[in-house]
């Protein structure tokens, strides 16, 4: 468990060019963070319920700007899906449902 | 003590899922407690009751686990309606058990804050303490109550810790708080789920101090687990071991019921006179509560290996390596276990498919389960293999005979994929609902609760079958037997049955499927349950008892079958819909005879062109 994640997103809002951003359906295992913003944008993709529905969905899953993130896991296949770190429990799901999540990686 | 102090109270159990909420339950109630549905839907109703020590019995609702109370799965949306007390048929609780993992507070403390604006009184029993402890995860009870303003109790429902204090402070909040009515509830929306986030996050930064000694053992064994070519392995070792169990080790309870209801029928043959009543006993009823009972060792073992494998965690795992192969055919991850169930049979198969939370995923595996080979095939496979495919060794050590079973088994699988890939792209276009799941930390089964399941599970199971297929083989022992042959009848009595008419009659239309009088007249009463064919069988080529001398049976189809109508009646059998009870089941499921319509029309449409195409393919290449 980690409780330095809102001081964190307040940094990397004042000064946003401190770190590497990206979408959680593009990390790589190992990859961790904390994360900045879970929005609503229609990517294009078919989540099979309405973009609002699904930025809901992750949200009461835990992925809400503050919490640490880290992938874990992947699949065999397509490396999909994805299993996280999500604070301190561990959650599966599909690529395609996560690009709306945006995470700040952490500096080596 | 009043008279309030007498009448009984009741609570309903909340928590997310994995939180040890029917461990509690048992811990609670023992043994007394029933399972039946909700009025109107098909969600499991679990209630039992408690004895307060004040002499008050406490009725306590298990409510299907949930992380919010924006209902998404049927069952999600029972748990909703009974906390908002919007639920017909049910009394509203007097008070909410919200049962958490201690362990695992934070989507829990969000829970809470959602139950709390509905007003009702709130218990909150902090469950796997004992883990909590060991983890040096310290956490300061009495501030947590004083902010989420709600009595709490430590408990360890594996050990029955904490219970007579939980069920105290039961009686007691029950009592202060008589006759609340629950305040207007309405779904969050994305900015207020991110606020009791972070009031959670409050919570927890205030009274919960992370744990000294973290559990490690998870993580480790999730890279192994959850490795991409070890994991996978792994998956299909335990389904492999799960298959043997369920063929093998079954073999001999089935036989024992097999011969003790063969024996029972013998003896009532003694004491009843040789007629109607007779008939209808022992070939109607005895034959049909032992076709049910003969599949339930093979039910039980296969419920005891899923009970095992959802207590301990790996269910989820198993869910998320499957997810991608299933996702393919458009089939959610969920839909693995239901599918897997089903090749002991479709019943429990389609009952299973409620872990799935959209309806159209739900409606699409419960559409496909009963392509998945069934055990009932079985006897079937076994007898037409013996009788038209040839004892040889293929390619040095495969058998030729082993190798077409399998073929069979690879037909249902690549069907149910196929299928549900062409519902998918064409009934309901779109992707499936999200794929979203925790993975819990790995437990040890508890003995108990698994025991307890799995009675239930198999209680379950009985009731349900026993009640669809028992009418169901009057039936067809009623078509099979009137009416009776003519004085100096030649051919088997079966032949002047409303069973023969009715064969003769569709025969024609099987006609270029290769299917002769005998086999059209033995899927009359096959539709009962597939293995009835083999009797059937036995019955129109007088053959007496076929089950005990299949030899014989063999023997005599490989003299009258041609090659093409063997394999034509196998690949009939992998599509054909030949089970009442999955179709009175999926009746049930989904409430409607839309479904259990659609499901008949597309399988014996697949067997009918799969049986043609196999028919004339082998016709065609010499082997009629």
């Amino acid at each position: 468990m980690n409780n330095l994640s809102i001081d964190r997103v307040e940094i990397a809002e004042s000064i946003p060019e401190v770190g590497i951003t990206l979408r959680l359906s593009d990390a790589s295992v190992g990859d961790r963070g904390v994360i900045i913003d879970v929005r609503a944008d229609d990517d294009g993709k078919d989540h099979g319920v309405d973009i609002e529905e699904l930025q809901r969905r992750l949200l009461e899953f835990g992925f809400v700007e503050g919490a640490r993130v880290e992938v874990i896991h992947e699949g065999a296949i397509g490396h999909d899906p994805i299993a996280v770190r999500l604070d301190d429990m561990r959650v599966a799901l599909r690529r395609r449902d996560a690009g709306d999540v945006i995470i700040l990686l952490d500096r080596p | 003590m009043s008279d309030v102090a007498l009448s009984p109270a009741r609570v309903a159990l909340v928590g997310n899922p994995n939180s040890g909420k029917t461990a509690l339950f048992n811990a609670l109630t023992g043994s007394r407690q029933k399972v039946a549905n909700y009025a109107g839907v098909t969600v499991e109703r679990k209630e039992g009751t408690v004895t307060a020590a004040s002499g008050r019995t406490i009725h306590v609702l298990d409510l299907p686990g949930t992380y919010s109370l924006r209902a998404r799965s049927p069952d999600e949306a029972v748990t909703r309606d009974a906390v908002l007390g919007q639920l017909a048929g049910e009394t509203p609780p007097d008070a909410i058990v919200c049962v958490a993992d201690a362990t695992n507070l934070r989507l829990v403390l969000r829970l809470i804050l959602e139950l709390k604006q509905v007003g009702r009184p709130l218990v909150l029993a902090l469950n796997m303490f004992d883990i909590a402890q060991r983890q040096g995860l310290r956490i300061d009870l009495e501030g947590l109550a004083r902010d989420i303003g709600a009595p709490i109790v430590t408990t360890v429902a594996t050990r029955k810790r904490g219970i007579e204090e939980l069920v105290a402070q039961i009686d007691a909040t029950t009592l202060e708080a008589a006759a609340t009515v629950a305040r207007e509830w309405r779904a969050p929306d994305a900015g207020e789920i991110r606020d009791a986030h972070r009031e959670a996050q409050r919570l927890m930064k205030a009274h919960v101090r992370p744990p000294e000694r973290p559990d490690t053992l998870t993580g480790k064994v999730d890279g192994v687990l959850l490795h991409p070519v070890w994991g996978l392995a792994i998956l299909l070792a335990i389904l492999l071991l799960m298959f043997q169990a369920v063929f093998t080790w079954a073999t001999p309870l089935m036989d024992l019921i097999d011969a003790g209801m063969t024996g029972l029928g013998g003896l009532v043959a003694l004491a009843i006179p040789e007629g109607l009543v007779r008939s209808l006993i022992v070939d109607g009823i005895i034959a049909g509560v032992g076709s049910v009972l003969v599949f339930l060792p093979q039910i039980l073992i296969l419920f005891l290996f899923i009970i095992m494998l959802e207590d301990s965690g790996y269910m989820a795992r198993a869910a998320f390596l499957m997810d991608k192969i299933m996702g393919g055919a458009g089939l959610h991850g969920r839909a693995f276990i239901p599918l897997l169930s089903s090749f002991a049979c479709a019943i429990p198969g389609v009952m299973s498919t409620r872990v799935i939370d959209s309806k159209r995923d739900r409606l699409t595996t419960i559409l496909v389960a009963p392509l998945m080979t069934c055990s009932a095939r079985i006897p079937v496979y076994t007898l037409i293999i013996g009788a038209v495919i040839p004892a040889k060794v293929v390619g040095g050590v495969f058998s030729l005979q082993g190798l077409v079973m399998f073929g069979l088994y690879a037909a249902g699988i690549l069907s149910a994929l196929g299928v549900s890939f062409v519902i998918r792209r064409f009934l309901w276009r779109g992707m499936s609902e999200p794929f979203m799941m925790e993975l819990p930390t790995y437990k040890k089964p508890d003995p108990t609760n698994v025991a307890r399941s799995l009675l239930q599970r198999g209680q379950i199971f009985m009731s349900r079958a026993g009640r669809i297929i028992l009418p169901l083989m009057v039936l067809v022992w009623f078509l099979s037997t009137f009416p009776y042959p003519p004085a100096g009848a030649t051919g088997p009595a079966i032949d002047y049955s409303f069973a023969g008419t009715i064969g003769h009659f569709i025969q024609p239309l099987l006609a270029p499927i290769g299917f002769n009088w005998q086999m059209s007249v033995a899927l009359v009463p096959g539709m009962a349950a597939r293995e009835v064919a083999v009797a059937a069988l036995g019955t129109v080529y007088a053959v007496g008892d076929a089950e005990t001398n299949t030899g014989g049976l063999s023997a005599r189809l490989a003299e009258q079958w041609s090659l093409a109508s063997g394999l034509s009646f196998l690949a009939w059998y992998v599509f054909a819909p030949q089970c009442v009870a999955t179709l009175g089941v999926v009746k049930r499921e989904t409430n409607s005879w839309l479904w259990p319509t659609v499901m008949f029309v597309y399988m014996i449409t697949l067997a009918y062109i799969a049986a043609l195409i196999v028919y004339q393919l082998t016709v065609a290449l010499g082997g009629g």
